[in-house]
């Protein structure tokens, strides 16, 4: 009897060709993008969206086109961060629009779609929902990657969750990996979250751009910015204190 | 995903889809030279692990829409998340082909169809409605005889 690979006949399904379109749709809706940055960290609560938030007011102060795309699908904060309310997204064949925000920043978020306060759930049979979860919440992703208009930029952040896989499937529905920025917090048990989802990223072969070591000063005690520049020979491209003052976001804007 | 026919090693070709409704899946595939036909009929979980990729069994017979997994499978979504700018209150329009298919449905049941087929369009994000949408939407929601 034959086998899959032996029958050469079209196939009227085409899953493959079909996924296959998905990608070109993605590829070509970020062909206007100057560079694609990750903002990650593998560790919780250590302010990655704040400083990407942040991060991109102060590069479209500095006259550069940015757009971000809050990829923390079940905890989205960065509409809030940039000043963006609850107006429906315009919509065209050619796809949707993203809301702007503080300082002109184009944003993109589940938290835009989502009834207020309620959690993302999708229609299906809940038991064993474990099994296709995660497939849709990537292709969730794709379709804000790939579905936005979000136009020439100079720059795109995504705002990763927390742990390694969004990450992952960035990686996946880009076909190449993001170039990555880390968050860390001075602490050790920050550093030892942190160093593993840089090493991961090393592994898929993404550019790690630097260290922005969050929190600094009073509360946390420790090095993890330090200690992990030094361990993957990049730059702390900047330490922010509780309060920072705008020309700390301004002076890391410059630097990327 | 492919058949074959063990008796002629033939590959089997794609007959037709039905999802009935109930999260299931039927799809049916016949073989070129003797003719059988055999049935794969999957489980809701089963089922949405397919529609989870974005991806249509038996191919896409309408483009894909902005948006189209967010608007179709999210459940929390708030109702006026878009604003369809192209069209009047996000309602899509209907293809001379399609308002002729329509003007077939018996009148008393034409208005409740038309809505059928323009909230299956607008959950979709899809702009205009041809026979295409309207026989897939047909096949996905069950509406044999619309």
């Amino acid at each position: 009897m034959r086998t899959y690979h032996e029958l050469r006949d079209p196939d009227r399904s085409d899953l493959a060709g079909q996924i296959s379109a998905q990608r070109k749709r993605v590829a070509e809706r970020l062909a206007g993008v100057g560079r694609v940055m990750a903002v990650m960290s593998g560790k919780g609560g250590v302010g990655k969206s704040y400083v990407t938030a942040h991060l991109a007011r102060a590069l479209a102060r500095s006259k550069r086109t940015v757009g971000v795309l809050d990829a923390d699908l079940n905890g989205p904060t960065i509409p809030r961060l940039l000043g963006i309310d609850h107006s429906p997204l315009p919509t065209s064949q050619s796809g949707i629009e993203p809301a702007r925000g503080l300082d002109g920043v184009r944003c993109i978020s589940m938290a835009m779609l989502l009834e207020d306060g309620a959690p993302l759930a999708f229609k299906g049979p809940s038991a064993e929902s474990f099994v296709w979860r995660g497939a849709m919440e990537a292709s969730a992703l794709r379709e804000l990657l790939g579905d936005v208009v979000w136009g020439a930029l100079d720059a795109l952040l995504l705002d990763l969750p927390p742990g390694m896989q969004r990450y992952v499937e960035l990686c996946d529905i880009l076909g190449a990996p993001p170039a990555v920025l880390t968050v860390t917090i001075p602490t050790p048990e920050s550093r030892d979250a942190v160093r593993r989802a840089m090493r991961a990223a090393v592994d898929r072969g993404s550019q790690l751009l630097g260290i922005i070591e969050n929190m600094t000063g009073q509360g946390f005690a420790g090095s993890a910015g330090d200690d992990l520049a030094r361990e993957f020979a990049v730059p702390v491209l900047a330490r922010i204190p509780w309060h920072p003052a705008p020309d700390i976001w301004n002076a890391l804007g410059a630097r990327l | 995903m492919k058949f074959l026919c063990v008796d002629c090693d033939k590959q089997m070709a794609f007959e037709e889809r039905r999802l009935p409704g109930d999260g299931t899946l039927a799809a049916t595939f016949k073989c070129p030279t003797c003719g059988r036909v055999v049935a794969m009929l999957t489980n809701p979980m089963e089922t949405q692990l397919v529609s989870s990729l974005g991806v249509e069994i038996g191919g896409r017979t309408v483009p894909e829409q902005p948006f189209e997994t967010v608007r179709k499978m999210v459940a929390t979504g708030r109702d006026d998340a878009f604003a369809e700018s192209t069209r009047p209150n996000g309602a899509p329009s209907w293809s001379a082909e399609a308002q002729e298919r329509l003007a077939r449905v018996p009148n008393f049941v034409r208005g409740m169809v038309k809505r059928i087929y323009a909230d299956y369009a607008k959950e979709r994000g899809i702009a205009e409605i041809t026979p295409a949408v309207m026989d897939t939407a047909r096949n996905e929601l069950g509406l044999e005889g619309m």
